[in-house]
């Protein structure tokens, strides 16, 4: 048979393992900053954009679509032209693709810290960004399945099968996650609202984990893995089993984000179930992972690669078992909204995602100026740094967790809270963030080592920028439908492939989504429930920018606890006209959604511009500019008609007379203030947030007093 | 509250044990399949990422063919 020459890009390979090392770097020393300023507030230099809020999405999107993402496209791009042994479809697409990225993430790294952002976590970015992506997305798309159908190979291997799904699957949630009503050109509300917004979020959220940072990576092990201990993987039945049945599963396991929230029990019931039965699939890859290096245990001891990779599979699958642990509801009841969620996805994180990704680094770079690492011995030594560095990331942070969690619940024997002040529980656990940030320290100087010796190694050989190649022509497909061979038949058809992964993963979401939003119309409306009022508007608007939902929470939780602390359980009604909700993940502060009326404005104009000056010793950063800046009353015309057309019943004219309603109402509130002895001026930024703390869970309030009437 | 509008929606409560049996069925039909599988081209399948390589010998190429 004849063979054809062609030959494999190594140029795109070479791009995307560069942005991977200068984008890892960048999201992990941004991490490091807000890893110390959780016990150094003042490290906001009382500038905006330093400050957590603003900079932790910066380090979540970083971590996870510049490092992560970078690391996909180079692993893809290196080994689909070599599974299919074809070229890489179109060289052109290829660097549309690296480019476009590229902006993104600047785009990313400039907009997150102005304060441009949706905050729905790790889709923070706003709307003309998340157009890019998709444009973006669908070119990496093009030039992967046009490889595929041009391929020279006839089986598509597994990790190609994860590519695919990867791809189908982050299409679909970034598009339904990102369905919003721009405003103005860097300003958009979400389309959902309240509950149906957390459970689309969460959907996201979760799955964006599944299909980002698991999917491509169980791929990239499919591949590496074999490749570096040099045999082939264990079970190829299990890597099929494992495939089919992860995708499956993983897509309905969003809301245990939501336990004991006010989204639907069965809702909930469901995230749990299918949490607990994903640790079969996941477990299945894991084990398929380490079982490849049967019999190779002895190189593992002497080469770093593949001692890279065994951590980051045994990671894998600690972390898989974790999360179906946390998704139980009584060990979710104590761990969420704790650190422990955050050791969680570190676990995650530094040791699946970070290590494998070192892992391909070390085999790679090596492979592609055609010589050997520089120094094994600096590997080794970065190994354990790193591998510490997980270790006393991970262990300080479950302590906080369980720390915090018990300390929240904690009461005495009178029956009353123990610790009724938020803020001991947040001293309590400063010596672990102490510990959490040398450790962050360890990861990032294990980071540096490979980076210097990955240099090394690029100086010490020379490029191969195209490598040739040679291989028979794909003779005509003629598998028909016959018994056994559904799979061979499937596999040689990439486009009914990924139709068929794009209907099982759409059966999850779709079981999840139908009654949820068949309530839609109709979800309880509990009367006294309102529209903001224009400022109140601006001022949630503030909230969002600053990102007060890293810390904070806007959902009391039906536990006694919790209602002894903080007032009545979050109802799902009171959160109707929420375009974006704002229940939060992580409560490194006390939850909000009660705050209204607690303190007078004095307190919460005194609290923002120094948090010390009325809870001492507080972790909370400073926000002077919100004081010195004057709001912006342009846009509150259009926010009004935005979120008439998504439904929130604002009457007909009222955007016109929105702005003296506004003026009318920060007037009240500096009369107030100025009254208690504070110079406030009304047309400061300040207002519009004391306005809109001070409405939040009071209309739940109201009804009270009218029932009691 | 939400769970008496959810009542009104009809036979909400049947969602939880569909979804269960759709993943029942979806694996035992997987597990079917592979069963059925033909060994030589999970093993033919299992080699691929090692086909460039022009030097065949795999550490393991047997002592893992027994395991596909």
């Amino acid at each position: 048979m004849e063979l054809e020459r062609y030959s494999y890009d190594n140029g795109i390979v070479k791009n995307f393992a560069f942005a991977t090392l200068l984008w890892g770097i960048v999201g992990m020393v941004v991490g490091l900053i807000i890893a110390f300023q959780l016990f150094i507030p003042e490290l906001n230099f009382s500038i905006p954009f330093l400050t957590f809020g603003r900079i932790r999405p910066l380090h979540t999107n970083a971590v996870i679509f510049a490092f992560v993402g970078n690391a996909i496209f180079m692993g893809v791009y290196y080994s689909l032209p070599r599974l299919l042994k074809a070229p890489m479809f179109s060289k052109i697409l290829s660097n549309i693709h690296f480019w476009g990225w590229q902006l993104i993430i600047v785009a990313a790294a400039i907009t997150l810290p102005l304060g441009i952002t949706t905050s729905k976590e790790y889709a923070e970015l706003e709307w003309p960004i998340d157009i890019a992506i998709t444009l973006v997305w669908v070119v990496f798309g093009i030039n992967m399945i046009g490889t595929i159908i041009k391929r020279r190979e006839s089986h598509i291997y597994v990790a190609i099968w994860f590519y695919i799904a990867t791809w189908v699957t982050v299409a679909v949630l970034h598009i339904v996650n990102s369905f919003e009503i721009p405003v103005t050109f860097l300003k958009s509300y979400s389309l959902y609202a309240g509950v149906q917004d957390a459970l689309v979020q969460w959907w996201y959220g979760h799955n964006a984990v599944a299909f980002f940072l698991t999917t491509p990576y169980l791929g990239l092990m499919y591949y590496y893995l074999p490749k570096a201990a040099n045999r082939p993987v264990y079970s190829y039945r299990l890597s099929i089993l494992h495939f089919w049945t992860l995708i499956f599963l993983y897509i309905w396991a969003g809301p245990h984000h939501l336990l004991y929230s006010a989204l639907p029990d069965w809702a909930q019931s469901l995230g749990t179930v299918f949490s607990v039965m994903l640790i079969a699939p996941s477990w299945g890859g894991m084990v398929n992972g380490l079982l490849t290096l049967r019999g190779a245990w002895d190189r593992v001891r002497q080469d770093p690669v593949l001692k890279f990779m065994v951590v980051a599979v045994t990671a894998y699958g600690m972390a898989t078992f974790e999360g179906p642990t946390l998704s139980l509801k009584n060990v979710n009841a104590i761990a969420h909204f704790t650190d422990w969620i955050i050791a969680h996805v570190h676990v995650g994180a530094l040791g699946w995602n970070g290590f494998l990704t070192f892992g391909i680094l070390y085999w790679l770079v090596p492979k592609l100026w055609n010589t050997n690492l520089f120094s094994k011995k600096m590997a080794n030594v970065h190994f354990w740094i790193g591998f510490l560095g997980i270790v006393f990331y991970a262990l300080p942070m479950w302590f906080s967790g369980i720390t915090q969690a018990l300390m929240w619940k904690q009461f005495d024997d009178f029956g009353v809270l123990q610790y009724p002040n938020f803020l001991e529980t947040v001293l309590q656990i400063v010596p672990m963030y102490i510990v959490r940030a040398f450790a962050g320290a360890l990861y990032i100087t294990g980071f540096i080592i490979m980076l210097y010796n990955l240099i090394k190694t690029i100086k010490q050989g020379s490029f191969i920028a195209e490598e040739s190649a040679e291989a028979p022509a794909l003779k005509p497909f003629k598998d028909t439908l016959r018994k056994g061979v559904i799979h061979r038949w499937l596999e040689g058809k990439p486009i009914y492939f990924t139709i068929v992964s794009l209907i099982v993963i759409l059966i999850g979401g779709i079981v999840e989504f139908v009654p949820t939003f068949l309530i839609k119309s109709n979800i309880p409306t509990i009367a006294s429930v309102k529209p903001y009022t224009p400022l109140e508007l601006q001022g949630r608007d503030i909230y969002i920018r600053e990102a007060c939902n890293s810390c904070h929470s806007q959902l009391v939780r039906p536990f006694r606890s919790e209602t002894e602390r903080y007032g009545e359980y979050s109802k799902a009604g009171e959160y109707v006209y929420d375009h974006p909700f704002l229940w939060g993940s992580k409560r490194s502060g006390p939850d909000l959604h009660r705050i209204g009326g607690k303190y007078p404005n004095s307190w919460h104009y005194l609290h923002m511009e120094n948090p010390r000056s009325t809870s001492p010793n507080s972790t909370m950063p400073p926000y002077p500019w919100l004081h010195l800046n004057d709001l912006n009353t342009t846009t509150t015309e259009a926010k009004i008609n935005a979120l008439r057309k998504i439904g929130v019943p604002y009457p007909d004219g009222y955007e016109k007379v929105a702005n003296a309603e506004l003026v009318k109402q920060a007037d009240e509130i500096a009369l107030d203030l100025q009254k208690n002895g504070i110079p406030a001026e009304p047309q400061k930024e300040i207002i519009a947030l004391i306005a809109y703390l001070q409405r939040l869970g009071t209309d739940i309030k109201a009804n009270k007093q009218l029932a009691g009437n | 509250m939400i769970k008496e509008i959810l009542q009104s929606i009809e036979g909400v409560e049947i969602y939880p044990i569909i979804s269960l049996l759709i993943f029942f069925s979806f694996f035992i039909g997987i597990a079917i399949w592979l069963w059925k599988m033909d060994k030589s081209q999970i093993i033919k399948m299992k080699k691929i990422p090692f086909n460039n390589d022009n030097n065949q010998n795999l550490i393991s190429g047997e002592t893992n063919e027994k395991n596909n």
